[in-house]
């Protein structure tokens, strides 16, 4: 479904990804891990967009590479950034609406969807974003980017900073929306929550891919214990 | 009554600045610009509606039906041809632009109309009205309030209520989250100049039958444009309406018990005040400062 093969992408002089490739199988969660700073996030980004990239990212192939983010969304590739992002100023319904901005007529049934994933957001629907906990604000997130009917879901570290009851909530959700038939991309610094639920993960440093397999391999690899899971 | 009648006064001359403020805030929170050509935009809408009244015979208040769009249309092709290319440079470059943008525009005003002033003088220009048995009210600053309140109304309700409204504060809020819900921010960029001209001109247009008409006049506007933002919170349209009123208010009553000479210094202390005590202004959103 989509393709990286051989991106890189700098900002300014300090180059961040080399010679990246990934591939992600529609249906499947797949997972990115590695430690803060390897070029994570800005995977992301050049998948949506938002940074400007070399060499070739493709989605149902067709190239994506130098379409503006709005174009790239209208594909159906929706990014639920790290740090959530939401509209502070804006109530928890104004901004699940931004989320459906490309897709008003499947607005109210999205709502309802959304609603009934996260029934904490529905109580809290006139409050305005910037008021909300941490953990809500990651549902609202996750919530906006389902307003938008996303084929391909690309998280950047959803459980960043949650109490352990909300991490549990966001990743039983992705594996609720992996069964909805959107296929998930993941960002995650919880290598162990994250590899239990992936198809296929990919361990990168420095900006390249240095270990990939399934998420049941690479629990089992020696490497990934003694780097990320501490045993 | 003198306190009324300056209060009213103020109020009436605090509407125009607050339309003049709202249009710079609005620029600078949905593109992170400050606008240094914001006053020479006003200037020249002074003069659309002097032509206007003398050589068409539009009254200064309805040739606004014209001024809008066609201000508008001006400020979403400034943006394109220009703007669009320093919004992601840092502030310097930006004001070096805008300034120059504006020096290109009082000086060409300078070259085709000269430096004399013009005055528009309509069939009510001096007439005034009495409210509260003895508050006399000038009617053309009636008028001009009146004028902005529906402007004011009518951008709320943009904003709040359709698309493309909703599509510029978020886009004013986050812009990478914006960009991420499909927003085209390149052109919600180019369509907020837009808006930010036609308010300016809007505002020149309907202060030009009380005020002198000439190609320097947008400077005096610029800096009080400036401080209604400040006082107000730059980005924040609520609080450049407060700031505009805020500002009319505080030179009328400078000029009624300190002297008219006096009421820009005022005006100005105040905003190193806000600068000092309230660095992101009333309604100023966090970091704005």
């Amino acid at each position: 479904m989509l393709k990286v093969d051989h991106l890189n992408a700098s900002y300014g002089e300090m180059q961040v990804l080399k010679s990246i490739s990934i591939t992600v199988e529609q249906g499947s969660i797949v997972s990115v891990v590695g430690s803060n700073g390897v070029g994570k996030t800005t995977l992301l980004k050049a998948i949506s967009g938002i940074i400007p990239s070399k060499g070739i990212i493709s989605f149902d192939g067709e190239v994506l590479n130098g379409l503006p983010p709005h174009r790239i969304v209208g594909r159906g590739i929706i990014h639920v950034p790290e740090g959530r992002k939401i509209f502070p100023d804006m109530s928890v319904i104004e901004n699940l609406m931004m989320g459906a901005f490309l897709h008003r007529n499947t607005c109210k049934q999205n709502l309802d969807r959304v609603f009934e994933l996260f029934p904490r957001l529905a109580e809290r629907r006139k409050q305005s974003g910037g008021t909300l906990s941490g953990g809500e604000q990651q549902m609202l997130a996750i919530g906006r980017g389902l307003m938008a009917n996303p084929r391909l879901l690309l998280l950047d570290e959803p459980s960043l900073g949650l109490s352990p009851i909300f991490t549990d909530t966001v990743f039983r959700t992705i594996e609720q929306i992996r069964k909805s038939g959107v296929t998930v991309l993941l960002v995650e610094q919880n290598v162990f929550r994250s590899l239990s639920i992936s198809d296929q993960a990919y361990v990168i440093t420095n900006g390249s891919v240095v270990l990939n397999g399934s998420g049941r391999e690479l629990l089992e690899n020696p490497e990934v214990k003694r780097a990320f899971l501490g045993r | 009554m003198l306190i009324i009648q300056s209060l009213v006064s103020g109020l009436l001359t605090g509407g125009v600045y607050a339309l003049a403020g709202i249009g710079m805030s609005l620029v600078f929170g949905v593109m992170n610009v400050s606008n240094f050509a914001h006053g020479d935009l006003m200037m020249l809408g002074m003069y659309l509606a002097y032509f206007a009244f003398t050589l068409l015979h539009i009254d200064p208040y309805l040739s606004l039906v014209l001024i809008l769009p066609v201000s508008f249309l001006f400020g979403f092709l400034l943006e394109k041809l220009f703007v669009s290319r320093v919004i992601h440079h840092p502030h310097q470059n930006q004001i070096l632009l805008t300034v120059g943008l504006g020096l290109i525009m009082s000086n060409s005003a300078l070259l085709a109309f000269t430096s004399d002033p013009r005055i528009l003088t309509t069939t009510y220009s001096s007439s005034s009205v009495m409210i509260f048995s003895d508050v006399s009210v000038s009617v053309p600053l009636l008028l001009s309030f009146l004028v902005t309140c529906a402007i004011t109304a009518l951008l709320y309700l943009f904003l709040a209520r359709t698309r493309t409204g909703m599509a510029l504060r978020a886009t004013s809020q986050n812009r990478e989250a914006a960009q991420l819900m499909g927003i085209d921010v390149s052109k919600m960029s180019a369509i907020t100049f837009g808006i930010g001209t036609g308010l300016a001109a809007a505002a020149g247009a309907l202060i030009a039958p009380v005020y002198y008409i000439h190609p320097m006049a947008g400077h005096n506007f610029l800096l009080k444009a400036f401080t209604v933002c400040v006082l107000g919170g730059l980005g924040s349209v609520p609080g450049a309406t407060l700031g505009g009123l805020i500002i009319g208010v505080v030179e009328a009553f400078s000029a009624t018990w300190i002297s008219t000479d006096w009421k820009d210094v005022v005006v100005f202390m105040l905003f190193l005040a806000v600068l000092l005590f309230r660095p992101q202004g009333l309604f100023g959103k966090r970091g704005g400062e």
